[in-house]
């Protein structure tokens, strides 16, 4: 009570001041009632004025009262510079704001650990190898078989989780709903128990519900998902799932805040890992293994164990090499565990995004760094004003330690009011920028809650602020000596060199800045504008699945009811769309020989596919109604450099080792009847990989036709916009009641931008960034010469009253920046460098040593510093000698 | 004539046990209390006392009022605490001990 009487009366200093006189006047009052002499009574006090900050001291803090003293006089500093302090405050607020924004990025998606119990204990388990094709690879994924005599050889010292990816998955609730896509994911009974889960409602799934392939059809529902689709209604328990052909009963709704492993993916279903067909195959390798470490076991011996479990499983392994040869299996064998931290979630999003992440970071730190050193100088130039009155301060007894509390206090109430401003925008810009970097009907989700980690940053950003801001004008004010500065100029360079050496850094800052931005926009640029060898133009692509399978001609006749609706050009039938990212390789063999060690990448096409692409045929013919895979082949260039170099490919033939229907007579190869061009298969950044198109039509040994249970529409519409026709098109092919369903509609041109996602955004942020850098650099060096003019006002006076010339004067008030420019930009685009390189990979065709990737940010530095050095420069030239030196 | 000097340590204690005698006093009564209760032998200098009442308020020991008088004005009296009253004989036990230490010396000496 007693310390908040004294806060309380700092705050209200004068008053307290009153009360202490009226109550001393009272005394002396009575004194005087009493009978004693007027003069007497008051000259007992003393001095009153002495008496009255004796008491005063007594009753309040006195820090705190000079504390906000400062504070009131700051403001009205900043007041009194009103322009200059609202660009300094909004400049660090966007400083601020997107280091707090991009920091909520990085925390949610890299570094909050996940909402289970033993997250520090949880690691994921990878294996690095020598690749069936020679090269270093790193797979994450596991085969279940593989999982359980692992889990089984180490369950003393650890537990090991397996756990899906959660699979945008067509899913339905009563069988004659719509499909919808729900994430699923297949995770080990023990993944609920393990993390220490509870349910919100019925019961999570447990050890039991997965220990027998296709026994256990239960499906356990995230929170998120029960909210958004079911508004947490209790009835859903019971309700059944259909996925496929399989049926799942509703046990349960976990967690509030557990939205699975996969950070960036709301999981919304888990299903039991033994509900999956993969799940009894020795070769497919579709799951993640987590370890969660149990107490007192070591992980380095775990490691070592594991890695001869797994070698002894892959060793015995019948079905997983079939068709290699026992040197390239040898290769494979050779496997290394490795586990890495999991605590925070693992998913390709985070792999993905962690170096443009870490990008955006250093860019909007690099910003917030020019904003403070903008506002520093302001500061300084304010200090150096005020140099006579720090002066005078000093010289009636002001302790240094109050004159850098003094100013101090002036940036802590800067970068508070930008920090405000600046959780505003944090508040926008991370939610904002999260939208952006997934396609936009397949969002990335994270939790982006502005909690104690958020809110501990932004505190200690602000610390920092307010000591970068502050420090240098603080020490450099109480640094001045009284006698000097009173007699009107101690060395009055002192803050203009400081000034001048926070022009370097400002500018090499922020040639830094753009430097990366420039590489990261013409990499976007030149991936954007690559050539791509098909037509993306008015291309609707209807993904459809068919439950069990329908035989092509099924495919055909819809194809066929398709193309006579109107306004349809083409219709074709893919298996998989062109950059769907799918992809599919296999082995080549030429005349029986041994596979090489390419590998060639393949597609299944209907008639027509390739014109409806507008992909042109270098040689030969495209496919024909009678043409079947294993049968004819169209490939493309690199396909034929590869296998066929120098010859005529047409005609000619290969096999594909692992066809199950190959026979003696030849049937079950591929006879090439065309050649196209390259186009790009999988991933717009990838190389031109070996190609085959193979008919659609399936045959098996006997020349039966295969079913084909998922393909997609190729459909070129004369609309400009293809989305238009889809629904109608998606109504008319569920009506035809032949076991085909679109399962998910997009067009060729969406399937090319989604490509382009990641290098858009962090094209359009190094633009937004570099653009905000070099107008805060502009800015600076604006403030920075306009002040120098001021201050030397004298001496140019006398330059010109003795005879100097124009350019003299010019060249007086320019050099010294235009070097301080040099010299930053030289060490900005040397610090590029280093950075550029850490980063290669993420450029497309772009190098960092590229003539105009260093022309265009000096170009830009250069036309900004001679737009912002021009007023002062007018303004020295039109300095009137004889003015001046009346003044003076 | 003990002036001040001497009433430094035991100012609080002459203030704490007039409050406790006759609350509600404000500054001059207190002094005037002091001096007449001590015969005029003791008297609290006003450089002293106020700052000695405001500490004491700080403290918790007082608390202190704003009064209207009957001339008009306003006066600030004093009362004691809770807190003042354990204090007052917290001091009151300290003096005697003191005082009774210091006479055994003047005696023995």
């Amino acid at each position: 009570m007693s310390l908040w009487s004294r806060i309380s009366n700092a705050v209200r200093g004068e008053r307290l001041n009153r009360e202490i006189d009226e109550e001393l006047q009272s005394h002396i009052d009575e004194a005087i009632a009493s009978g004693r002499d007027p003069g007497e009574a008051r000259r007992t006090f003393g001095s009153m004025l002495r008496q009255r900050e004796a008491a005063h001291s007594i009753r309040a803090v006195g820090w705190l009262e000079s504390v906000l003293a400062d504070v009131r006089f700051g403001w009205r500093q900043l007041w009194r510079n009103k322009v200059a302090s609202a660009a300094a405050v909004l400049s660090l607020a966007l400083g601020i704001g997107s280091c707090v924004a991009a920091f909520r990025l990085i925390d949610a998606l890299l570094w909050r650990p996940l909402p289970i119990s033993g997250a520090s204990k949880l690691y994921v388990l990878s294996r690095k190898m020598t690749g069936l094709y020679g090269k270093p690879a790193e797979d994450s994924y596991w085969a279940t078989p593989d999982f359980n005599v692992m889990r089984d050889a180490v369950k003393d010292q650890a537990d090991l989780i397996a756990i899906s990816d959660a699979d945008r998955t067509d899913i339905t609730w009563s069988t004659d709903d719509d499909i919808e896509k729900a994430h699923v994911a297949y995770v080990s009974g023990n993944m609920f128990p393990l993390f220490g889960l509870e349910p919100s409602l019925g019961r999570l799934l447990t050890p039991a519900d997965d220990s027998g392939p296709g026994q256990y059809p239960y499906a356990v529902l995230s929170w998120d998902y029960w909210n958004h689709r079911f508004g947490r209604d209790p009835h859903v328990l019971g309700r059944s799932l259909h996925i496929g052909d399989q049926t799942f009963e509703i046990i349960g709704v976990g967690p509030h805040d557990f939205t699975g492993t996969e950070k960036g993916t709301v999981t919304d279903v888990f299903l039991p890992l033994s509900m999956n067909g993969y799940a009894a195959q020795d070769n497919a390798t579709w799951h993640r293994v987590f370890l969660m470490l149990r107490p007192g076991a070591a992980l380095e011996p775990l490691r070592q164990h594991l890695t001869t479990v797994n070698h002894a499983f892959e060793a015995q392994c019948s079905t997983c090499f079939s068709g290699e040869t026992q040197a390239s299996i040898d290769r494979y064998l050779d496997q290394k565990l490795v586990f890495y931290p999991a605590g925070a979630g693992i998913s390709d999003l985070q792999k993905d995004y962690r170096r443009y992440l870490g990008m955006l970071g250093l860019l909007v730190a690099l910003v917030l760094l020019i904003a403070c050193v903008n506002v520093a100088n302001m500061m300084t130039a304010q200090a150096a004003s005020r140099s006579q009155e720090m002066a005078l301060r000093i010289s009636i007894g002001a302790g240094r330690r109050r004159l850098v509390q003094l100013i101090l206090c002036q940036s802590a109430l800067l970068a508070l009011m930008a920090s405000v401003l600046g959780a505003l925008f944090a508040a926008w810009s991370a939610p904002f920028v999260l939208s952006l970097i997934n396609p936009p009907d397949n969002p990335a989700r994270l939790d982006l809650p502005a909690d104690w980690r958020v809110l501990g940053f932004g505190f200690a950003l602000i610390v920092v602020v307010v000591l970068l801001l502050g420090l240098l004008p603080a020490l450099r004010a109480s640094a001045v000596r009284p006698v000097a500065a009173l007699k009107g100029g101690e060395d009055p360079h002192a803050p203009r060199r400081l000034m001048r050496g926070a022009i370097a850094l400002q500018v090499a800052f922020c040639s830094l800045v753009l430097f990366l931005s420039s590489l990261f926009v013409a990499s976007f640029e030149r991936l954007e504008n690559r050539p791509l060898g098909f037509s993306t133009d008015r291309l609707l692509l209807l993904e459809t699945v068919a439950g069990k399978g329908q035989l092509p001609v099924v495919w055909n006749q819809t194809a066929e009811a398709l193309r006579a609706v109107p306004g349809i050009d083409s219709v074709a039938i893919s298996r998989w769309p062109l950059l769907g990212r799918i992809a599919i390789n296999s082995d080549i063999s030429i005349n029986g020989a041994p596979p090489g060690p390419t590998p060639a990448f393949f597609l299944s096409v209907s008639p027509g596919w390739l014109s409806t692409m507008k992909i042109p045929l270098v040689s030969g013919r495209d496919f024909r109604a009678a043409d079947a895979a294993p049968g004819a082949a169209i490939v493309n260039e690199t396909f034929v450099r590869t296998f066929f170099p120098g010859q005529d490919p047409i005609g000619r033939t290969f096999e594909r080792p692992a066809n199950r229907y190959l026979r003696a007579d030849g049937h079950g190869q591929y006879k090439i009847v065309g050649v196209t061009p390259d186009v790009p298969y999988r991933e717009l950044r990838e190389p031109n990989r070996a190609v085959f198109y193979v008919p659609f039509a399936e045959i098996d040994y006997i020349s039966a036709p295969e079913t084909v249970d998922w393909a997609t529409f190729t459909i070129h519409t004369e609309a400009k916009d293809p989305v238009v026709l889809a629904n109608s098109l998606r109504q008319l092919i569920a009506q035809r009641h032949n076991g085909l369903r679109v399962s998910n509609i997009t067009t060729q041109l969406d399937l090319v931008r989604d490509q382009t996602i990641r290098e858009r955004l962090i094209a359009m942020l190094a633009a937004f960034f570099g653009a905000v850098a070099l107008l805060l650099a502009g800015i600076g060096l604006y403030a920075v010469l306009n002040y120098s003019v001021l201050q030397r006002g004298r001496e140019i006076g006398i330059r010109m009253a003795i005879g100097s010339t124009r350019a003299g004067i010019v060249r007086l008030v320019t050099f010294d920046v235009f070097l301080m420019i040099a010299l930053g930009g030289c060490a900005g685009v040397a610090l590029g460098f280093g950075a550029a390189r850490t980063v290669e990979s993420l450029f497309y065709q772009v190098k960092a040593t590229d003539a105009d990737m260093l022309a265009l940010p000096a170009c830009a530095i250069l036309l900004t510093a001679l737009v912002a050095t021009l007023p002062a420069v007018f303004r020295a030239l039109r300095t009137d000698p004889t003015e001046i030196l009346r003044a003076e | 004539m003990a002036k001040t000097d001497s009433l430094q340590g035991s100012l609080d204690l002459l203030v704490l046990k007039i409050l406790s005698r006759r609350p509600r006093l404000h500054g001059y009564a207190i002094m005037a209390a002091i001096a007449a209760t001590s015969g005029e032998v003791l008297r609290a200098e006003e450089g002293s006392l106020y700052p000695a009442l405001y500490r004491m308020e700080e403290a918790g020991w007082i608390r202190a009022e704003w009064i209207k008088k009957d001339t008009g004005r306003r006066a600030r009296v004093y009362e004691l605490t809770a807190a003042g009253k354990k204090q007052l004989g917290a001091e009151e036990s300290r003096w005697q001990a003191v005082s009774l230490a210091i006479n055994r010396v003047l005696r023995e000496a």
